[in-house]
């Protein structure tokens, strides 16, 4: 059990570079606190498993120390680290049974028979492998299979930290929910580090308490969901998390005034004036937009689509040939092709250069 | 009812096939099963003997010999060539430029015909002009394979070895190759052993690749003539005959058409059984894992 902490750590699968675009993981430092429940979020290829093995010690660094509280782990093998990883595919010993699938980890590290048994049976029946452990791995179906990987990780109790990457693509979406459940009572039974890999923001913001969310190898914010949704320190992070993701508009900013498309709106700070080189945008989410008749005022938009998905509606509106998602509830009529849109001035952010700026209070 | 138009001049086009495997398979055996049903003393004179030669076969001292030699050799050669094979394959890098060295150096010895292997062996070995043969005895060993029976088999095996174990290599490394990296990396979690990992990951999943290696190499030197025959010629004695050689001295040496020809078939039977073995074996291991798969 202990703090796990990446200082400097920069990854390149083709050896050291001084071009940063070489580097599948760029410079990060990140601290996971002892029993913490972490979702690391991205797109596909953008480092999340890099990450996850320099952590486990499949991968040694290009850059940057690997710290568990404080002793350096960077060049330890994987076995003497202590951490429990599981995969995207199920990976299974064939010629073994479930139950010796499971006990494998205990007994390669010298547990005595009398300490491996009851255990395994023990996490065999949270799992619902309990009728299986008989049978032979390699009849089970692919589900089983990945009951097994997860098994196998979960079976060690006193690891620094359990490694989940992508572990429940191949479980179909019933299974998952229940699965997910276990994980999170066994995370509180236990208390061990979690670390969990996913690209389906659902998955991370229902699971961790912290996520962190990556982009082109790069850390772009860590945060608890809340803050994720209505705070997005990065313009990805806006449009990734969120269904539909954030609307981002380019626009010019003066004080507190930002121009789209000649049309003034007011803000709820005051931001410094940008160069005019710089990409300014602005970066609401269709939560925060709301809807009025045309000859109420607001921004003058075109209604082009309603989309009604039950428990809300999801407006698309042209403002100025860019279209825009709002959020509206469900018995909102909406009439007319004009309407006049209104922006939300405290949950209205300001990015340059894709990254939000703070402004200050007026 | 519709009744429908057939045509049945489409077996014209089959014709040449019929005649192709008449001519080289379907008439030679049934020569091959006439000539072990009857006797003849030349001028193509025939005369009916019934079972008579396959019973003698049966009880034939000779045969028997032949029959041991024969399954010995196999069985050397596999206890030899699989384990070497696999170890080999085992060593062979993964990645970066010794893999095409590696794979260029194992294909060699594959590429050379036979009656050249024998004949590379045979000069290698000699005592009088040979590297190996005269090597071996300036220091003192016994060695000559043309007096020796052990020094024959000796020979012979390590040729065979050095000739065919690239087989086994090769397909155990493209089993190697197929193992997804994920498996290994779950064993460095599980803290596996490098045993471990080859009795639990390698092992199994080469076990397909390896059948098929025994099935080829066991066929393959239960057949083996050229390189014997070039190298010790059957002897010294008969040491060295094993069932091919056997069966060619008997029809063509000797002439004794009937006999030849019953052994011919047993010999036929005999690998037509254990091939049917395999195949069992192999299509149940295959059923298995495909079962696991699903």
């Amino acid at each position: 059990m202990a703090n796990i902490t990446l200082k400097d750590i920069a990854h390149s699968y083709t050896g050291a570079s001084d071009n940063p675009d070489d580097y599948a993981l760029k410079k990060l430092n990140l601290t996971w606190r002892d029993g913490g429940a972490y979702a690391l979020l991205g797109p596909s290829g953008c480092g999340k498993t890099t990450l996850l093995n320099i952590i486990s010690g499949l991968l040694i660094p290009t850059k940057g120390q690997v710290l568990f509280n404080d002793q350096d782990v960077t060049r330890l093998p994987t076995e003497q680290r202590n951490i429990a990883q599981i995969f995207q595919f199920p990976v299974i010993y064939d010629t073994m049974t479930v139950f010796e699938n499971l006990a494998f980890p205990l007994k390669n590290r010298g547990r005595s028979k009398k300490e491996i048994e009851p255990r395994v049976i023990a996490l065999a029946e949270t799992l619902g492998l309990e009728k299986e452990l008989g049978t032979k791995a390699q009849h089970l179906t692919a589900d089983a299979k990945q009951k097994i990987s997860l098994g196998r990780g979960l079976i060690r109790q006193s690891v620094n930290a359990i490694l989940f990457d992508e572990p429940l693509t191949v479980i179909d979406p019933q299974l998952k929910w229940e699965l997910r459940s276990q994980l999170k009572y066994l995370h509180k039974q236990f208390a061990f580090t979690m670390i969990y890999v996913t690209h389906d923001q659902t998955e991370a913001l229902t699971f961790a308490d912290q996520v962190i969310v990556m982009y082109e190898g790069a850390v772009v914010q860590v945060g608890t969901p809340e803050e994720l949704f209505f705070r997005p320190e990065h313009t990805f992070v806006g449009y990734f998390i969120g269904s539909p993701g954030m609307n981002i508009i380019p626009c010019a900013v003066q004080g507190n005034r930002a121009l789209i498309d000649g049309h003034a709106i007011t803000l709820g700070r005051r931001y410094p004036d940008q160069p005019n080189s710089a990409k300014v945008e602005l970066g609401i989410r269709p939560e925060h937009l709301h809807l009025t008749a045309a000859e109420d005022g607001g921004l003058p938009v075109r209604v082009v689509k309603v989309n009604d998905i039950g428990r809300y509606r999801i407006v698309r509106v042209a403002l100025e040939g860019r279209e825009l998602n709002v959020v509206v509830p469900e018995n909102t009529e909406i009439s007319g092709e004009q309407a006049g849109l209104h922006l939300d001035q405290d949950h209205t952010n300001i990015y340059l250069n894709d990254h939000l700026i703070a402004g200050e209070e007026q | 009812m519709i009744v429908k138009q057939t045509n049945q001049k489409a077996w014209f086009m089959v014709l040449p096939v019929f005649l192709v495997v008449a001519f080289s398979a379907v008439i030679p055996l049934m020569t091959v099963v006439n000539y072990s049903v009857q006797d003849t003393f030349g001028g193509n004179q025939f005369f009916w003997v019934g079972m008579d030669w396959f019973r003698d076969l049966i009880h034939s001292e000779r045969f028997h010999d032949a029959f041991l030699r024969q399954l010995l050799f196999s069985g050397i050669i596999l206890l030899i060539e699989i384990p070497l094979g696999v170890m080999i394959a085992l060593a062979m890098p993964r990645k970066g430029w010794g893999v095409p060295v590696c794979l260029i150096t194992m294909a060699l010895p594959l590429l050379i015909p036979w009656n050249v292997v024998g004949t590379i062996w045979q000069i290698f070995g000699r005592v009088d002009i040979g590297l190996l043969g005269h090597t071996l005895a300036s220091l003192g060993f016994n060695y000559n394979y043309t007096q020796d029976p052990l020094a024959a088999w000796i020979t012979i095996i390590i040729m065979d070895v050095w000739h065919w174990t690239s087989l086994v290599v090769l397909l155990a490394y493209a089993g190697l190759c197929s193992i997804p990296d994920a498996y290994y990396q779950a064993a460095k979690i599980d803290g596996a052993s490098r045993f471990s990992v080859f009795r639990y990951i390698q092992l199994p999943k080469m076990q397909r690749v390896l059948l098929i290696a025994i099935l080829l190499r066991f066929m393959d030197s239960f057949m083996i003539y050229t390189e014997p025959f070039v190298i010790t010629g059957g002897g010294p004695g008969n040491s060295t005959t094993f069932m091919s050689i056997d069966l060619v001295k008997m029809a063509v040496g000797q002439f004794d058409l009937g006999p030849a020809a019953a052994m011919s078939l047993v010999y036929f039977l005999v690998i037509l059984l254990l091939c049917w073995v395999f195949y069992t074996v192999m299509t149940n291991v295959g059923e298995e894992s495909r079962k696991g798969d699903a």
